[in-house]
């Protein structure tokens, strides 16, 4: 436990008068935090939490993290956003962990008096960016390029230490992000530069090693570099949380959980979460409409079965057995919105019609903007889902007059072309804000549609609140379709897939 | 309650000695649920030993496995308990004389006598050191999750007609699911939570040297990498580790000592199982080699 403690912030050593463990408290804090950042803690999660940690030694970290997340977290996608909050609050703690240079010696000193004011800058900080370990730029790099060619954790993770401590140059209470420091210690270090080095002397030293050796060599650089951003991005969390201290840091941290992730504003690294994500939802939507079609109504009794069954009751029929209704395949039509107010929320959806044509049978897709087409065999001849949207992007018809959204229009040719196809299975999703740039609204089709189809679903990406305003007239269609949805992030798109059964 | 092993250190070393390579996520989850008494989740992509880890755990505790695979439409019948209904008819039968009263025959057959234990009930009823293997749990309905709850929390299964039947000892339980589907929080709050995945290269390289004894360590650090990079492309499949496994395996029956870009092209079907994919990685494996050789 002393290990814990030794550097434990202010309001927990006043606590050590006391029964309650400093430990406990910080523990507590830290599932507040776990909440915050969104992750569902139950409270048996967190009386396990509390149980879990008794059998561990306490100082092993990576004992006491994996500990935590087996009992705290239940979700592989809030993997990220735990270990961010663990290591804001578990990163001062530790023998190797200790902040070791003269700087960090001293801010946490000024930690431990006024955690609310901050340290002052001033001498302190700007004695650790001079460099006063004795070592110039150049003997730095060296080690760095080392360390890197080795692979050695220990000596990268001291270099990413000393680099941050030596360009980064942070100073206390200076209200900047953690990227700003990031960039200015990558910066320096030139990592790039550094690969091609590496590259370079591999090839020299053995002239033998043939291309595909060199590629796998590249590769495994680049992962340790990667591996040492990781490290530096850390280290410089660490020394704002010092800076800062525990419950400001984890504020700023804060990322929505990947579930919470808006369509509309997802970043690239989001986007591809949000892929790997799309995959089990899909598969619960196809389950759910393949359920409600096994459940319900038993079919035809089955002669033989029943006899069977008989046998047991001496011959008597007690028991009557029936077949299953054979499942019919469900049909499903998606038309989708991919003009430029939805641009986002379109690649997102291209990817929803494609996970899910992977999961039924019978899915057709079709894509409008003031045209429509159909790329149901975009999707159905290739197995590679860059292919597939490209093709949607380059050779879809879907522009007719001008390229600006036109739903009635898109719905007059869907109703035309393809209406004769819709028939009593089928389920009809439309995926769009409805934003119409004042045309004929024609939603006369949507009624139509409904009458001959199973249902009609519409998904908007805009926030409820934006509905009906300006040109979006969603509430004209709503009146006719069987359900509307506003579906911004895969938490509300599961919720939709619940409701459907 | 004495506990299954002193320490972490002690669990990753006996999970060596039967050739199951843990790193301290798997170690130290397997201590807890001994410890804390908790059945293990684990979830993780296909083909990286979520499985294997319940046998392992089994065989180096030396407890007997019982296996409960899980599939879509399973029920309590399947799983728990079922009475012998043809056992109980011939009971009934053989009594026809009308010496016993009904209130007395009704107890009879509804004993133990005449109760078909499945996997779960016979987990619970060892007398010997058990490991209960729920395989694949989401394949079965959420509905069905539910069946597993009591079991789970309280490790004792109620039989309406019986009572309650409780642990004659903990047994460990490992649960896994390939995360086709989610699991409801009622079930996840009452497990521990093991995310499998791929393993790191070097642990990837131990693994193959474990399983694949003739193997050189040159070969296998080349495997190691060669899997990685391919999982680094964006594929419908990525390989497993069995997959690599059979590939390592494949290779030196074939007395490749050395990979290059050639053998991994004409091999590489073993890891990669869609046509798409293969393609995509020997494109990649060959375009990039003539990019960086300038």
């Amino acid at each position: 436990m002393s290990t814990v403690s030794k550097n434990g912030s202010p309001t927990e050593s006043n606590d050590v008068a006391g029964e309650p463990s400093p430990l406990l408290d910080l523990l507590s804090g830290f599932i507040v935090e776990l909440r915050n950042a969104g992750l569902p803690v139950s409270l048996t999660e967190n009386l396990d939490a509390m149980e879990a940690i008794r059998h561990i030694p306490l100082e092993d970290r990576t004992a006491l993290k994996y500990a935590l997340a087996a009992t705290l977290v239940k979700n592989n996608s809030h993997w990220k956003a735990f270990e961010i909050v663990f290591d804001v609050y578990f990163s001062l703690r530790g023998e190797e962990y200790a902040l070791d240079s003269e700087l960090s010696d001293a801010l946490l000193e000024d930690d431990d008096e006024d955690d609310e004011q901050g340290p002052p800058g001033g001498a302190d900080g700007e004695k650790g960016s001079g460099g006063n370990s004795g070592m110039t730029p150049e003997e730095l790099a060296e080690m760095l390029y080392n360390a890197l060619a080795n692979g050695d954790q220990q000596m990268m993770r001291a270099m990413a230490r000393e680099s941050v401590r030596r360009y980064a140059g942070m100073e206390p209470g200076r209200p900047v992000g953690g990227t700003y420091y990031l960039y200015r210690t990558l910066r320096n270090l030139d990592l790039d530069g550094v690969l091609e080095q590496l590259m370079q002397q591999e090839q020299d030293s053995s002239e033998e090693t043939s291309q595909f050796e060199q590629r796998l060599k590249r590769d495994e650089f680049n992962d340790r570099i990667e591996a040492l951003k990781k490290e530096i991005e850390s280290e410089i969390r660490r020394r704002l949380v010092a800076d800062r201290g525990v419950e400001a840091m984890a504020k700023t941290l804060r990322k929505p959980l990947p579930e919470d992730v808006d369509f509309m504003h997802a970043s690239r690294e989001e986007m591809a979460n949000l892929r790997k994500a799309i995959y089990p939802l899909t598969r619960k939507l196809a389950v759910r409409l393949a359920r409600k079609r096994r459940r319900g109504r038993k079919g035809p009794l089955d002669f033989r079965h029943t006899i069977r069954t008989s046998l047991s009751y001496g011959g008597v029929p007690a028991e009557p057995k029936f077949r299953n209704p054979r499942p019919k395949k469900p049909e499903i039509m998606v038309i989708a919105d991919i003009s430029g107010s939805v641009a986002a929320f379109a690649r997102f959806t291209l990817h929803l019609v494609y996970a899910l044509s992977s999961q039924f049978t019978q899915v057709r897709s079709f894509v409008f903007i003031d045209g429509l087409d159909e790329v149901t065999e975009f999707f159905e001849q290739t197995d590679d889902i860059t292919e597939a949207i490209h093709r949607v992007n380059s050779e879809a018809d879907v522009i007719w007059v001008d390229g600006h959204s036109d739903y009635g229009h898109a719905l007059e040719v869907f109703w035309n072309n393809y209406g004769k196809d819709v028939g009593p299975k089928t389920s009809v999703l439309i995926l769009g804000d409805a934003r119409n740039n004042y045309h004929a609204p024609n939603s006369w089709i949507i009624k139509d549609i409904k009458e001959r189809a199973r249902n009609v679903f519409w998904l908007n990406p805009e926030p409820k609140s934006y509905w009906d305003t300006g040109d979006s007239i969603i509430g004209e269609y709503a009146s006719h379709c069987d359900g509307i949805f506003e579906v911004r992030n895969l938490r509300q798109l599961e919720k939709f897939a619940d409701n459907l059964a | 309650m004495d506990h299954r092993f002193a320490d972490v250190a002690e669990v990753r070393d006996k999970l060596t000695s039967v050739d199951y390579l843990a790193d301290d996520a798997i170690a130290g989850i397997v201590h807890l649920s001994d410890r804390l008494e908790k059945p293990i989740l684990i979830e993780g992509p296909a083909g990286t030993g979520k499985t294997q880890l319940a046998k392992s755990v089994a065989e180096m505790t030396g407890a007997k496995l019982i296996r409960l695979q899980c599939y879509e439409g399973l029920d309590e019948a399947k799983a728990l308990y079922e009475w012998n209904y043809k056992k109980q008819l011939l009971r009934i039968q053989a009594d026809r004389s009308g010496e016993t009263d009904w209130s007395e025959l009704e107890d009879d057959i509804f004993s133990e006598e005449f109760l078909l234990t499945r996997p779960l009930l016979e987990a619970i009823r060892a007398e010997e050191p058990v490991v209960l293997l729920i395989d694949e749990v989401d394949r079965v309905e959420i509905e069905t999750e539910a069946l597993l709850l009591e079991i789970l929390s309280e490790y004792q299964v109620s039989i309406p007609e019986l009572g309650t039947v409780e642990a004659k000892q903990i047994p460990l339980v490992f649960l896994t699911s390939n995360n086709t589907r989610e699991l409801s929080e009622a079930l996840k709050r009452r497990c521990l939570y093991l995310h499998l995945d791929y393993p790191d290269m070097d642990r990837e390289k131990q693994i193959v040297m474990t399983r694949v004894p003739d193997i050189t360590e040159h070969l296998a650090n080349q495997v190691a990498r060669v899997v990685r990079s391919i999982r680094q492309l964006e594929l419908k499949k990525h390989p497993s580790v069995s997959e690599t496994i059979d590939w390592a395996r494949t290779l030196v029956l074939l007395g490749i000592d050395q990979i290059d870009a050639e053998t991994a092209t004409e091999t590489v079907n073993i890891l990669l199982k869609y046509r798409t994919d293969i393609d995509k990685a020997v494109k990649d494996m060959n375009a990039n080699a003539d990019t960086y050789s300038g």
